[in-house]
């Protein structure tokens, strides 16, 4: 196994760090208004209807599609291609790169994505259902919109990147696994400038909805802003939410080199695979993945601050990963715990990246948003520094551990550090 | 349908598949793309709409009678002739 050394001790052209956030979350569309609402106990789940499935309930976002895409090129491409290109302008934006002077080709996009395309192929069946399912009237956009470098390759032809591009499919882990993919491409040079983060399109498919509901998965509330509800005992499955956040990673040389603002530096992550079950989690796995990015990280579970749980809403899921986190940081007495679905429900390949920014203005104001809707809370997901619907202070914040898993027990964990 | 009928089903197409272009000042004799920003894609979208909207059969071999506005109204013409204006 290859060694990590100490990430201070690295050159900083191998050491990583994020210097630009781009996000629409379903109740924020910068970083600012996400982290107020975090702040604020602000839900962005709101109801929701789809054809087939009906009513139900969802996180929608409403960023200015036409802000960065033309009309045309938005009704040619993918709701995942407009929330990409979208968060890829505000990350640049926020960076202060100079983009104008910029070598294009050796920027590189890596957006992770937990499905794509079954918003375009539901779509074109409903539409040859009016034409009798004649093919013939099957789009000719049907297979550009549906290859699963779509939303990176949106965000690419939106801003003439000409270095490599493309999604990075890992489930509802994508978020951090875009973000550690681009980190790898500037450790081996293949880059100067990474996008990476992650993207989800989610609601417009009825499909994930449905079945979510035949799986007895899909939150239901009388309340929209209740419905989401982790580690709560009424808990009753996972909204489904679209959303997205690409950041700008650079390496710290590089950084330094342009005086940037710093969020944070990547200096752990891991990811490995539970190898047990399509969807039900493992904990044994989880813990172990917690414990490789500390591991890689050079740190100890008390050293973490914050862990941002993955916790989407389920009965089951909550219990093992709270299980899982136990196991890491039961012994901790300093790291406070906390969760962003019960706000905007579960963006799915957005999600490990937007929760992640989520908390890292928490370096900067020390406070750690809470988990909201925690009414009763289920014994089975006590953990001592559950953060309960109200913010807390703390003194200082020096690392975040960012848990993101998904189904085929894919596991992801990512540790940031404050400069 | 008539081809001043024919020229409003063109143009419509046009505004959905080109949103951001200004169709006001469009020249009939002249090439849609010497004026308007159009690709192979969005010649396939005429296509596609005519075969959707009005059963129109486009075969590839005469997409380059699509060039103008004044030679697409000349070739639909006689393949309109029994179409009703929607």
């Amino acid at each position: 196994m290859i060694s990590y050394p100490k990430p201070d001790e690295l050159p900083d052209s191998q050491r990583v760090v994020i210097t630009g956030i781009g996000l629409t979350s379903p109740n924020g569309n910068t970083l600012g208004e996400f982290r107020e609402s975090l702040l604020n106990g602000k839900s962005g789940v709101e109801d929701y209807e789809i054809r087939y499935f009906g009513k139900t309930i969802a996180g929608v976002c409403d960023f200015d599609v036409r802000k960065y895409q033309t009309r045309k090129d938005a009704r040619r491409g993918t709701r995942a291609g407009s929330v990409g290109c979208y968060c890829v302008h505000e990350a640049i934006n926020d960076s202060g790169i100079d983009w104008e002077n910029t070598d294009r080709s050796r920027v590189g996009v890596y957006v992770g994505v937990t499905e794509h395309g079954n918003v375009e192929t539901e779509s074109e069946i409903h539409e040859i259902r009016g034409f009798d399912y004649d093919v013939k009237v099957w789009s000719h956009h049907h297979n550009p919109r549906t290859v699963a470098n779509n939303p990176a390759g949106e965000v690419a032809l939106n801003l003439g990147i000409t270095g490599p591009h493309y999604t990075i499919g890992a489930a509802c882990a994508a978020g951090n696994a875009g973000l550690i993919q681009g980190l790898q491409m500037l450790r081996l040079n293949e880059c100067d400038l990474a996008i990476a983060g992650g993207v989800s399109e989610s609601i417009h498919t009825f499909g994930i909805f449905a079945g979510f509901a035949s799986q007895g998965a899909l939150a239901t509330h009388d309340d929209p802003t209740k419905a989401s509800r982790p580690f709560d005992k009424n808990r009753n499955g996972i909204v489904v939410s679209e959303g997205g956040c690409l950041y700008t990673l650079e390496r710290l040389s590089d950084a330094k080199a342009r005086s940037a603002k710093i969020y944070g530096e990547i200096v752990g992550y891991a990811i490995n695979t539970d190898a047990t079950d399509f969807v039900l989690p493992n904990p044994e796995r989880q813990s172990q993945c917690m414990n490789m990015a500390l591991s890689r990280a050079h740190i100890n579970a008390e050293d973490v601050d914050i862990v941002s749980t993955h916790a989407t809403g389920t009965g089951m899921g909550d219990a093992l990963e709270c299980d899982a986190v136990r196991r890491v940081f039961g012994a901790s007495e300093k790291t406070y715990v906390n969760n962003a679905k019960s706000f905007i429900g579960h963006t799915m390949g957005a999600a490990g990246a937007l929760e992640l920014a989520g908390n890292l203005v928490a370096f900067e104001d020390r406070v750690v948003h809470p988990t909201i809707n925690v009414d009763d809370l289920d014994p089975e997901c006590e953990l001592p520094g559950l953060v309960k619907n109200e913010p807390r202070e703390i003194e200082k914040i020096d690392y975040i551990l960012n848990n993101s898993f998904g189904m085929l027990g894919i596991n992801s964990a990512t540790v940031i550090k404050r400069m | 349908m008539a081809p001043e009928q024919i020229k409003n089903v063109i143009l419509d197409i046009l505004t959905d598949i080109a949103p951001d272009e200004d169709l006001t000042d469009l020249k009939d004799e002249v090439n849609f793309r010497d004026q308007l920003e159009l690709d192979s894609m969005d010649f396939l979208d005429i296509v596609m709409e005519l075969r959707k909207r009005y059963k129109v059969n486009v075969p590839e071999q005469d997409y380059p009678e699509l060039a103008s506005m004044f030679s697409t109204v000349n070739y639909l013409t006689p393949k309109m002739v029994d179409c009703v204006a929607s």
